[in-house]
This record gives structure tokens, sequence and C-alpha cells, in this order.
């Protein structure tokens, strides 16, 4: 497993030595979209009882969890294939499988810090409560893992910067925006609550915000339940993918 | 000898491109073997399919005896690939490439033996440098560092001279020599062939995935053995057509391609009979490169059996 140590390190190594650009901004951004929303929608708005600051910060945080996630593997892996210094990486005796966990596991990481830097920002601006610490550790680590996952499968099959920000843009964006960061699903008409319901980012934010308030529209253990299914199944695809050696191997 | 490289049958195709078609090569333990080859003749993608980088259509390929595909683990910790494009990871210095590398071949203290690998590759002063700001020969120069750092069996180097200036070309010759004088077997490709012919105890040619030649370098030169006799005479009208009709002038020269050192002296003998001065003689036999010529325009001259 040493070689799985290494390329874990070398991947954490690589966003660590710019953490000004992969954790300290995203963390800035996702405040002042914070300030913003906040400023304008305070007072005016309480959801489950909650305020509306405090209820947009588990949403904040776990969007911010999911693009960091997403952006470091995928970004990692177009890179190193772009620049062809993915070699150094299929030459030693690597498994497929160590390939996994080391990307993943540097996502869920990336995605850690952002997450757990934001929240430390934000509690001097909103009124925090942490109900369910476990949940929230649980929620930040599965959607990290999805997204590292997910990111892996986009960097692998991306050939150019411009294809990854197209899956970036039409497919993620679009989920996390609608899974319910701003707002809660409730107050949607009974149509699009369904549809909410089939958008598997709804469950990592639900379930996130449980940790945070003891309420959630749906029960944290269904959260649970789907996150880990879409968790295992992103999983299998990059593993298949990774065995097969897609794109990498030729 | 046992065989530090097997490759057998070996096919491989990129859409309409045969890029190997049907390559079996054995490799002994310690050999220093070079694989030679016009542009495209199929050399690096027979490296990639060693280094399991590529997958072969058909046929096997073994490194110390670990099948490549399914022994994939032994097999990649006995390779050491220096590979021919230029490639770096710009987040790092040079240790930290070494270090990084040594530690995916699960080699966790080993700055002995980088330092060693840097100072023999003059790198020592760029030690803690930023791969980026290395120059083009510098970085060709971790390349084959990074490929060394877990001492490999076979060592492969697909072209590490390219755009190296010439005291590290002597320098790297000469401690690969070493490395191979320590039981390393070492495959080079390289379009100097020079290089090839100096320091390769064994050749094969590649030519459209083919293997056209494939004998020791010693046996391939004698083989296309022509020595060319140059002859610059006074008088040269006054030669006879019998003697004029076997050269060719060229520059003020008669040129002679004679099959073996004993035709110089008949030919001597009877151009002075003809009463012309000898004034100048220059006498030159065939290189690696007249070999690769011959071989590439047609000739098939594979010694063991395909
Ligand atoms: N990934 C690839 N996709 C498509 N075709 C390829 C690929 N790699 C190699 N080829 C083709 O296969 C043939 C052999 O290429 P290869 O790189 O093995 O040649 P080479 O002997 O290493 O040449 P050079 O001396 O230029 O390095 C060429 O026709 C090349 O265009
Ligand atoms: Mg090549």
């Amino acid at each position: 497993m040493s070689g799985f140590r290494t390329l874990l390190y070398k991947e954490v190594l690589r966003f660590w030595k710019v953490a000004i650009q992969t954790i300290a901004a995203p963390v800035v951004t996702a405040l002042l979209y914070l300030l913003i929303f906040a400023h304008v929608l305070e007072g005016r708005v309480e959801i489950n009882n909650v305020r509306y600051t405090a209820f947009l910060v588990p949403g904040l945080i776990m969007m911010s969890v999911l693009q960091n996630a997403f952006a470091n593997s995928s970004s990692s892996l177009i890179g190193a294939k772009m620049t062809g210094s993915i070699i150094f990486v299929l030459l030693p005796p690597i498994s497929y499988g160590e390939f996994f966990l080391a990307y993943v596991g540097a996502a869920v990481l990336r995605g850690a810090m952002v997450g757990l830097g934001l929240l430390a920002v934000t509690v001097w601006f909103a009124p925090l409560q942490f109900v369910a610490p476990w949940w929230i550790l649980v929620f930040l680590l599965i959607g990290g893992g999805i997204m590292g996952a997910l990111g892996m499968i986009a960097g692998i099959w991306a050939d150019k910067f411009d294809q990854l920000s197209a899956f970036q843009n039409f497919l993620i964006m679009p989920l996390t925006m609608l899974s319910g960061v701003f707002y809660s699903i409730h107050s949607l008409p009974p149509f699009w609550q369904k549809i909410s319901h089939l958008n598997p980012f709804f469950y990592l934010i639900d379930g996130l915000r449980y940790g945070f308030f003891g309420v959630s529209d749906v029960s944290p253990f269904l959260s649970l339940a789907v996150s880990t299914a879409f968790l295992l199944m992103v999983s299998v695809v990059i593993l298949l993918l990774l065995r097969k050696g897609y794109k990498l191997r030729y | 000898m046992r065989a530090a490289v097997s490759i057998e049958q070996v096919t491989k195709r990129f859409g309409s491109v045969q890029a190997l078609d049907g390559v079996s090569l054995q490799i002994g333990e310690g050999e220093f073997f070079g694989l030679l080859g016009p542009n495209g003749a199929g050399k690096t993608t027979l490296i990639s399919c060693l280094a399991g980088l590529a997958r072969p259509d058909s046929g096997q390929v073994s490194v110390m005896g670990f099948d490549v595909q399914n022994d994939y683990r032994e097999a990649r910790r006995q390779l050491g690939v220096v590979p021919q494009e230029l490639v770096f990871d710009p987040f790092f210095t040079v240790r930290e490439t070494l270090r990084i590398q040594s530690g995916y071949f699960g080699i966790r203290r080993n700055d002995d033996w980088i330092d060693e690998i840097l100072e023999n590759l003059d790198l020592t002063a760029k030690a803690d440098t930023n791969m980026r700001r290395l120059s083009g020969g510098m970085k060709r120069r971790v390349l084959v560092a990074q490929a060394l750092v877990h001492k490999p069996s076979v060592i492969v180097l697909d072209e590490p001279t390219a755009g190296v200036d010439v005291e590290l070309r002597q320098g790297l010759w000469q401690f690969v020599q070493r490395l191979n004088d320590e039981g390393h077997t070492v495959i080079l490709t390289t379009h100097y062939l020079e290089e090839a012919e100096a320091l390769c105890g064994r050749i094969a040619m590649l030519k459209q995935g083919r293997v056209v030649a494939l004998d020791s370098t010693r046996n391939l030169l004698d083989r296309f053995s022509v020595h060319k006799l140059g002859l610059r005479v006074e008088a040269a009208d006054k030669l006879p057509e019998a003697i004029t009709r076997r050269g060719s002038l060229s520059e003020g020269y008669l040129n002679f391609m004679l099959g073996s050192m004993n035709e110089v002296e008949p030919l001597l003998t009877a151009v002075r009979e003809s009463g012309c001065p000898i004034r100048d003689m220059r006498l030159s036999t065939t290189d690696l490169e007249d070999v690769f010529i011959e071989v590439m325009n047609g000739q098939d001259v594979e010694r063991e059996a395909r």
C-alpha cells in the first residue's frame, strides 16, 4: 500500500502548495454568498424555524465541498494527462484500487478542509447549532467522496479543459444549485419537489442540515442511504474504467 | 543467459496503422541492447507494451520472467523507463519529484541513492529547483533519474540523448555503462547511430512494426562490410578501362567498393603497373549508418527465427 500512500501524499501536496487558491479562495467566495444573501433576505425568510443566514450555511458548505472535491481530482487528472506526466503514476506498481483511493482521498480532504474552513469563518456571522456533529462529518465525507469519484470520471473522460468545464457547468452546477442550497424544497410546487427528490445532491445537503439543526426535509437515514448508494455507484463506474485502463492505457 | 525481456509475437494496431506486426525479441540479462528504426517504426509502441502503458492486441510480453499484464506489479518493479516525450510535473522540485517517484515503488528513505543519481547526472546543484525552471536538457536528465530511483533490473531509454549537450551525453553514457557493468540490462533507442554502435552489444532494427535485422553489432557490421577505397591518381585518364570500370569518380577521387581487404593490394598493383602514380588515398569501413540504410532499403538480415 505504500504506492497508495505516496500517491495520496502527492495529491495532497499538489493542492496544499497552492492553498490560497485551492482552499482560501473558495472559502472567501462562499462567505461572500452568505453575506450578500443574508443581507438581502435575513429577517424576511425563516425556514423550519431556522433563521435564513443559519439555514444557508450548511448548503453553502456542502456546495463548496462538492465543487472543490470535484475540481481536485478532475483538474489533477486532466492536467497530468495533458502534460503527459500521468506516465509517472502509470509506470509504477500501483493498482487501480490504490489509484482510486488516493485520488478520492485527496479530493475528500480538500473538500473537508474547505468545508471546515468555511464553517470556522461562518460561525461568527450566523447563529449555528451543532445538534448532531457526526451527521455533519458523515455527509461532508460522503459528499467529498462522491465528487472526488465523479471528478475522476470527468478528468479521465475529458480530453480538453472545455470538455471538463462543460461537465461542470451543465451537470454539476445545475444539480448543486437545484438541490436546495438556497431554499427548502418544501417551498417548491409539488412537481418540482418530486423532481428534487431525484437529485442525489439534495440528500447530501438535507442530511448536512439535519446535522446542524436536527430538522430536515427528509429523514437523515434516508439521506444517508441514498448518498451512500450514489457513492457506491460512481465508485463502481470509475473502478471499472480504471481497470479497463480507459483513456489512460491504450 | 536468462531472458530479462521476452517479447513474443506482439501485434498492436492503431486504426489503419499496424504499429507492431508480430514482433518477437528475447533480450538477455545484462545485455546492452539497441532498438533502432526510422520514425514511426514502432519503437516507442513496443516500449509502451513492455511498460504496460499500451496493451498489445496479441502476443506476450514479460520482464524478468513476470508477465506485464498478469504479474504487473513485479514486472513494473523490475523496469525503469525513460520516456521519449519530455514530460514533468510542474508542482515539484527535482528532489521532491525523485522522492515521490521512489515512494510509488514502495521505497521510503532513498536519499542516498537519489544523491548518487543526481551527482552522476550533474543535477546536484538543481536538486531544490522547481521542475518548471529547468532547461530542456536538465528536464530530460530528471526523467533519466526518475527511471532509476528503484534500481530497476531493466532500464529502457527511449531516445535519452535528444536535446542533451555533449558533456552530459558522455556523462550519461558513462553512468548507464556502469549500471550495465553492474548487471542491469539496458535497452536503448536512439537516432544517433554512432552511439548505438559504440554502446550496444546487440541490435534489433524495426521497420513498419517488423523486426528486419537482429544480430550482434559486430555481426551486423561485418555482414555489410564493404571497404571504400578512394584513390587520387595523376593522369587518371591513362588508367586502363578495366580499372576505371570498377570504380566511380567523384571529387577527383576514384572510389572503389571492395568486399574485403584482400582486394586492396591487387588493385593498387594494377594501378601502379598502368604507370599512374598514386597521390592520395583514403580507406573507410562500414559504420552502423551504412548497415542501417542497407537494411531499411529492403534487405532482411534477421538471424534468429522470427
Ligand atoms: N497513441 C497512438 N494513436 C495512434 N497511432 C499511434 C499512437 N502511437 C503511435 N502511433 C502510430 O504507430 C506507429 C509507430 O509509432 P511509434 O511511436 O512506436 O514509432 P517510433 O518508432 O517510436 O518513432 P520515433 O522514432 O519517431 O519515436 C506510427 O505510425 C504512429 O503514428
Ligand atoms: Mg519513439
